[in-house]
């Protein structure tokens, strides 16, 4: 297996095998904590997957019947015994120190940066210790991902006339976003894992995640985690961040195309109403 | 009777069980149909089981072709989601809990002394509903396959959204194959409970014993729930109620405790009997006692307890306070710690030992081999912040295969290639054994070793297709060309099985110096199993006989001859 990672080495380019042995991270506070989370565990994995397989190799090579005529009777060793399983104990019990060490950095949000302008506060989600953060729905169905955009989006997505798009999200950066994930259909999954771990999004539920993007003009790729039918496959997500001027000036211009496509639509539905054909 | 004991290694242990057979009145498959034989029972199940792991490795495969290289058009969407449905609900439900009810069926009356179950009507019946739960779910094949996964979680699983009769089909396979299960265990649990052989105290049954019944008792508990939980699915979907309907105030997250609480005791139902294989196959090849017998059973009692409290930790995207997630991290953690005292066990029963590398060996250290791998990889997904980012992806289907495929799968295989000589009297070619072993063990790691790394690049399950920009399609190529090595491991073991059925060399009824009673009589084993019953004075009790034939003959008892595997 090590044999096969180092073969990987070779033949492939190094930032494809980035992720050989830890997850994606890198886009938000969360996200790395949760991989130097798997990291120290990957730590202590591997000293024991060594122990583990070398003691098991060791004695399948050593006591063959060839070399080692005679078996040793041994029934037991309560003292040994009692140590192994007080030792795996342990270790579990250091896992989960680290693990509720860690937690507060991946559950909680952070503060936004002193940039961002456009922060609401709200009580009900989670929260950064000053309570202010941008909020953006996302609503997911078969098989695209909606945001809304800014406070209130979660009481009505669609008589507020907030700025929404479609599979990509714009965000900016240094800002702490909050999500308020809903369904519409079937359970599906939001997921962009350089921004954080996974959260169902299951119809008759809202739940919540959080990510602080932390360099202006990255561009994540995410997808539904959770199978949702026949393309699945294709509900994928894009998140892009952009610096808050930047995302400001996105909002204006994402409002005024919805605006006059709405526009549009409105003037095509009175022609066609005029023509007798709607 | 007299052919089966040439194997010019006399002599053999003098055995006390005879052949009594009433002459053929019927054709020989109204035998087979009509039986209540334990042990015929106990073949047709190893059989049909052998027959679903084929067609769900074929489902596998297709989907392993699917995913060989990006943006593939081999299968549709709708046709792979109905593949893997095919695929997950068959190994889990049709071959690898049946299978060791067909172990169980052959063994637990012989290892324990007894001459058949306490129900061998009842017996037949759990057989015949796992052939009709089959049936009734494979014949989706020529209407709708159902494609809601394995879980089949609503609202996808419901009758808006999986329309077709697929889904109904699915339910009653739960419902068949459930009753089966839920008779079988019921049957199990009676057998061991009152049958045992006169001496045969608890301390004295052998670990797969103590094994199919801790399986016996996790089937009881959890099988009722998923009962219901499917009962309450097709009322949701054909008679006006809304249990896990949103629109209606249902819950979604409703069916997935349900499910799950069903669903993770069924991991350790689908284990528990592989653990008791190789804590039998270990300690015979090893020449020495199982080490530590009494944590080894206890192990598997906590396993068991334990089992019935870890079922959200396949929930931690779900909608489920944190505080909730911390406990249901801990008892997962906690569960790694018997765990672990069994491998620990298997291998201090393999230090200083005499150990003889025959083929069931070979498959049960590779068991251990694989299977620490997938408990390591248990630990990451027990942390629930980080399964966060690793849950519903390759990760976990790499973490579960080590488990499942690597490990249940391979204890299998272990335990075919010990007891074949057994059940059919004839050996099996090691050579050809320990070639299949070095090709499955080879496959399997290509296969799943890289899905991991597939997780962690952000590869989700379930998904039909991918695009090239994504950079996993070497590792999906290495993963695919991996999955045919081990078909092609498999095969040669089954094509093993068809050569040594007529030209194996003869067994003899203790070929591998065995340490319990099914060693005692004439393989294969007659209708009536045991002429006496041996009183049982150790957990080595055929140990015991072995030793007193050899102080009141004064010859030292050969056995069929394991001695010729042992490298010099």
């Amino acid at each position: 297996m090590l044999a096969l990672a180092a073969a990987g080495t070779l033949i492939l380019p190094p930032d494809a095998l980035a992720q050989f042995f830890t997850p994606k991270a890198g886009g938000s506070p969360n996200a790395n904590d949760i991989a130097s989370l798997y990291r120290i565990i990957l730590y202590i994995a591997a000293v024991v997957f060594v122990i583990v397989e070398g003691a098991l190799l060791y004695s399948v090579l050593k006591f063959r019947a060839g070399k080692a005529k005679v078996a040793a009777q041994i029934h037991g060793n309560t003292r040994l015994e009692i140590g192994w399983t007080v030792a795996a104990a342990l270790i579990l019990v250091v896992l989960t120190i680290v693990t509720f060490v860690k937690l507060p950095g991946i559950i909680n949000p952070p503060n936004s940066g002193a940039t961002a302008t456009f922060l609401s506060a709200s009580v009900t989600r989670p929260t950064p210790p000053n309570g202010k953060a941008l909020t953006i729905c996302v609503q997911g169905r078969q098989y695209i991902w909606r945001y809304t955009y800014g406070n209130g989006c979660l009481n009505n997505a669609f008589a507020s006339k907030l700025p929404y798009s479609f599979q990509e999200m714009f965000v900016p950066a240094e800002t702490t976003v909050v999500l308020d994930i809903q369904s519409t259909d079937v359970i599906h999954s939001w997921w962009v894992p350089s921004l954080g771990g996974k959260v169902d999004a299951v119809p008759g539920y809202t739940t919540y995640t959080w990510f602080k993007a932390l360099h202006a003009g990255a561009l994540y790729h995410g997808q539904c985690a959770q199978l949702c039918g026949d393309q699945h496959a294709y509900m994928t997500a894009l998140v892009r961040v952009l610096t808050p001027s930047q995302y400001l000036q996105w909002l204006s211009s994402q409002e005024q195309a919805i605006a006059a496509a709405n526009a549009q639509v409105t003037q095509l539905r009175q022609t066609l109403t005029a023509s007798g054909s709607l | 009777m007299s052919a089966t004991t040439e194997t010019g290694l006399r002599p053999t242990p003098q055995l006390i069980a005879h052949k009594v057979e009433r002459p053929r009145q019927t054709k020989r498959w109204i035998d087979w149909v009509t039986t209540t034989d334990h042990k015929k029972i106990g073949i047709m199940y190893l059989v049909l089981t052998f027959v679903f792991f084929m067609l769900g490795g074929v489902e596998a495969l297709l989907m392993r072709l699917q995913l060989s290289e990006p943006s593939n058009t081999l299968l549709s969407g709708e046709r792979y989601n109905e593949l893997l449905t095919l695929h997950g609900t068959t190994m889990v439900f049709l071959f690898v809990v049946p299978v060791m009810a067909g172990f169980g069926n052959y063994f637990v009356p012989l290892m324990i002394g007894a001459r058949d179950m306490a129900f061998p009507r009842l017996n037949a019946l759990s057989f015949w509903l796992l052939l009709a739960g089959g049936i009734v779910f494979y014949t989706t094949l020529f209407w709708n396959p159902p494609y809601a996964g394995w879980w089949s979680y609503p609202p996808l699983s419901s009758i808006q959204f999986s329309p077709s009769g697929g889904q109904d089909a699915w339910i009653f396979l739960i419902h068949l194959t459930g009753i089966s299960s839920l008779l079988g265990a019921i049957n199990f649990y009676a057998t061991i409970v009152n049958m045992r052989a006169p001496g045969m105290s608890w301390g004295r049954l052998p670990l797969f014993i103590w094994a199919i019944l801790v399986y016996a008792i996790l089937l009881i508990v959890a099988l009722p729930v998923v009962a219901a939980a499917v009962t309450m699915l097709l009322t949701d979907r054909h008679f006006g109620t809304h249990f896990f309907d949103p629109t209606a105030h249902g819950s979604p997250v409703l069916w997935q405790h349900l499910f799950w609480f069903f669903g993770h005791p069924e991991v350790y139902i689908m284990i528990l009997p592989g653990f008791g294989i190789i804590s039998e196959v270990i300690p015979v090849f090893s020449r020495k006692p199982i080490f530590g017998y009494k944590a080894i059973a206890a192990s598997t009692a906590v396993i068991a307890f334990l089992a019935t409290l870890v079922w959200a930790h396949h929930m931690f995207a779900s909608p489920v306070p944190i505080v909730v997630l911390g406990f249901f991290m801990l008892s997962s953690f906690l569960i790694g710690v018997p765990t672990g005292v069994k491998i620990f066990n298997w291998i201090a029963t393999l230090w200083r030992g005499s150990i003889v590398m025959t083929t069931s060996l070979y498959f049960a250290v590779g068991f251990i081999a694989i299977f620490v791998v997938g408990g390591i990889t248990g630990i990451f997904l027990a942390t629930f912040p980080v399964d966060w980012q690793l849950n519903d992806t390759y990760f976990v289907v790499a973490h579960f295969h080590y488990v499942l495929m690597g490990g249940a799968v391979f204890s299998i295989f272990a335990g075919v290639y010990y007891w074949f000589p057994k059940i059919t009297g004839r050996m099996m070619s090691e050579r050809l054994g320990k070639a299949s072993f070095w090709v499955m063990f080879i496959g399997f790691n290509m296969t799943f070793f890289v899905q991991h790394a597939l997780g962690l690049s952000g590869m989700p399950r379930r998904i039909y297709t991918y695009q090239a920009s994504t950079g996993w399609g070497t590792y999906n190529l290495i993963s695919t060309i991996g999955s045919f090595i081990l078909a092609a491991g498999i095969l040669m073991t089954i094509a093993n099985v068809a050569r040594s059925l007529k030209r194996g060399q003869v067994a003899g009824p203790d070929p591998w110096k065995g340490n319990t009673l099914e060693w005692f009589v004439p393989s294969p084993p007659p209708a009536n199993n045991f002429d006496v019953i041996p009183r049982v004075r150790s957990v080595e009790p055929m140990r015991d006989i072995r030793r007193q034939i050899e102080r009141e003959t004064g010859v030292t008892q050969k056995t069929g001859g394991s001695e010729r595997f042992a490298r010099v």
